[in-house]
């Protein structure tokens, strides 16, 4: 789960980690009313959306005086935002943050996550502070330096210290630099992150270090012990199909085909996005119905499946197994009944009672397309598709 | 003789008496020698209990010493899951099967880092798994049996279905199995692809090995670098998710392409350098394997 740069500042507040004054406006009003009671003569503008690169997509603007608050606040307040993280559709800003200006002297990065191989936390650090990090990581790897952490004793003194000399911070801001990279260890580490991400972590003029951005994942996994961060999510980032898919249990990602498929399995359903690719066509979607394909998840998953305009026909690939193919051809036959299955269908199914289901299937009436293997049923969706 | 386990393991059961745990213990009981090989559960609520002709203790450790369970397999809850794999490794068990999904990977971290830290023998698969299965001898964990059959080839993989798609292709073929181990879907796990492509190189039931991968981190590339040193058997693979997007958990919280980093084509690219050939089309797995024999 992600969430607002304006809520991961207020998470590294309550761990000490310094973030420039702001505040969150929801219209051009509140964000004038919000630059008044900053004061100073130097706001930033700064869209909020869940996607990286608004600085570069025009989302994050400097404002010298109120009337340039007001107008660039009318600017992009409502705009579609396009990053690299948004697709070309770009995402609509609701929400803004008024900060105020940073003395930016020099700008580093900092960044936790899980290292997969080492099965612990590890702290990555540059000078390159603001830049694409994987264009660093891929340009110049060297500048990035990696502090692997012990999950029991967290980021010690010392590790912390070497860090921040390591990618230049001046001696005089070590002891807070030190602070600041325990603090950002803290935070990731007690909230459950996957990801936290500061860049720019800027050095001011004075000598002090800021977070000037901030950035959380949160593992799904562990979002039961945290109530605060659930409070967080914003549905409107989120991609209203795969929200009304998570109320049925169902794992569902778009994507920019035009087959849709309902799979049993995550990496069965992968299999057959690739399965649809090989033979020519294009998947609209990733969908794992899990262990249960009943009536009501397979018409949920119909359902959704085709709000996608895009579709123009549908794969079921279930590997039943332990699974009973007639309680499965039963659930799809009254569920493309219930929702007037009006596109081709494949079905793919494998477990006990197979020829029991495939006889359903072929008595129910439906136009249902049978397929024995996962080759066989995307050459017959694909083809089904360009016929149409 | 398989790899892990077989008809001599004894098996107990963390998690029996909830449902999941209840309706999987009948169906492992059920298959081949599982009658003799589950022998004990574990919940100390219900100590002292028979559960579907099986004991209940009140903890790993006390399962042990009564039964001389060795193994156990884990069904418990995702919020205690981790506690009950420590409570396992603890007790100095050999092997630990950890099917529940959705374990917090902070919990994992714990648990792994606990485990090196105190040098701990313990074997652990899963969490997020479908298990192992020795076919004909013993099965621990959801897979269906009766698509497997006895035979030479060893099977492992990070997926449930997809690994019951290749065990099924193998076993029209007339291609029985060694055994299939399913490592599971999570980021944070016990053994890797490269451990047990190690076992089954070890193993001199086995001839051949299926390798299926997926999007996310790098474990398949580490394996197939370390089969193009050791391994005296030939190895295929697929890898799942050549369609998948950057950025996006694709249903098992370990298959994420994140920083460019761990993409199928990445994937595939390393496997065939270390010559274990590959297909696209997952419904050719069977016929690749039977290519290289």
């Amino acid at each position: 789960m992600k969430i607002h740069e304006y809520q991961g500042k207020e998470i590294l507040k309550t761990f000490n980690v310094p973030v420039p004054r702001g505040q969150a406006a929801f219209s051009v009003d509140e964000a004038v009313k919000a630059a008044e009671a900053l004061g100073g003569s130097v706001w930033v503008v700064k869209a909020q959306i869940h996607a990286g690169g608004r600085g570069k997509g025009g989302g994050v603007k400097l404002a010298r005086s109120l009337e340039e608050v007001r107008s660039l606040a009318q600017e992009i307040l409502g705009m579609q935002l396009v990053t690299h993280q948004t697709g070309q559709e770009g995402q609509k800003v609701r929400r803004l943050w008024i900060e105020e200006g940073a003395d930016i002297k020099k700008e580093f990065y900092a960044g936790i996550v899980i290292d997969r191989n080492t099965q612990t936390p590890c702290l990555m650090v540059s000078s390159e502070g603001g830049m694409d990090i994987e264009e660093v990581a891929a340009k110049t790897p060297e500048k990035i330096h990696k502090v692997w952490v012990d999950p029991v004793s967290g980021l010690s003194q010392s590790q912390a210290t070497d860090a921040a000399r390591t990618i230049g911070i001046p001696e005089a801001s070590h002891a807070q630099a030190m602070q600041v990279l325990q603090g950002l260890f803290k935070a990731f580490w007690e909230t459950d992150a996957s990801l936290l991400e500061i860049n720019p972590l800027i050095l001011e003029g004075k000598g002090t270090l800021k977070a000037l951005d901030a950035k959380f994942n949160f593992d799904s996994n562990a979002l039961f012990r945290h109530p605060e961060i659930v409070a967080l999510r914003d549905l409107d980032e989120e991609d209203p199909a795969e929200v009304e898919a998570s109320k049925y249990d169902l794992s569902y990602i778009s994507l920019d085909g035009n087959i849709g498929c309902l799979v049993n399995g995550a990496g069965l359903a992968m299999a057959t996005m690739d399965t649809i690719k090989l033979f020519g066509g294009s998947p609209a979607n990733f969908l794992d119905v899990g262990g249960g394909a009943t009536t009501e998840k397979v018409t949920a998953a119909f359902k959704i499946m085709l709000s996608n305009e895009q579709v123009k026909g549908i794969l079921i690939n279930i590997f039943g197994g332990i699974m009973r193919c007639d309680t499965i051809a039963e659930g799809v036959i009254a569920a493309a009944r219930e929702v007037k299955l009006s596109v081709p269908l494949v079905v793919r199914m494998k477990g006990t009672n197979e020829e029991i289901g495939k006889r359903l299937l072929k008595e129910s009436g439906l136009p249902i397309i049978p397929a024995d293997n996962m080759g066989e049923a995307a050459q017959k969706i694909v083809d089904a598709v360009a016929t149409r | 003789m398989a790899i892990l386990i077989d008809k001599d393991t004894r098996v107990m059961t963390q998690g029996m008496t909830g449902k999941t745990g209840q309706f999987h213990t009948k169906m492992c009981r059920d298959y081949a020698f599982g009658k003799q090989c589950f022998v004990a559960g574990v919940n100390p609520k219900k100590a002292g209990e028979i559960f579907e002709d099986v004991p209940v203790y009140a903890s790993v450790a006390e399962a042990k010493k009564q039964t001389g369970a060795n193994v156990s397999v884990i069904y418990v809850p995702p919020a205690g899951a981790a506690e009950a794999i420590w409570e396992a490794v603890e007790a100095n068990l050999a092997l630990v099967i950890c099917i529940t999904e959705g374990i917090p990977v902070r919990d994992m971290v714990m648990v792994r880092d606990r485990m090196r830290k105190e040098n701990r023998k313990t074997l652990l698969i899963g969490p997020n798994c479908p298990g192992v299965i020795t076919p004909d001898e013993i099965k621990i964990g959801i897979m269906p049996g009766h698509i497997h059959k006895k035979g030479r080839i060893g099977v492992v993989s990070r997926s449930g279905t997809l690994t019951y798609e290749a065990v099924a292709q193998l076993t029209e073929l007339g291609l029985g199995q060694s055994s299939a181990v399913g490592i599971g879907g999570d980021p944070v796990n016990g053994l890797k692809h490269r451990d047990v492509l190690e076992l089954f190189n070890n193993d001199p039931d086995t001839d051949a090995v299926v390798m299926i991968g997926e999007i996310g981190g790098s474990d398949e590339e580490d394996a197939a670098r370390w089969a193009h040193d050791h391994m005296k058997k030939p190895v295929v693979g697929f890898i799942a998710g050549v369609t998948a997007p950057p950025g996006k958990r694709m249903g098992h919280a370990g298959a994420i392409i994140s920083g460019g980093q761990g993409t199928a084509q990445e994937k595939l690219a390393v496997l065939e350098a270390c010559c274990i050939k590959t297909t696209k089309n997952p419904a050719e797995i069977g016929r690749l394997l039977k290519s290289v024999l």
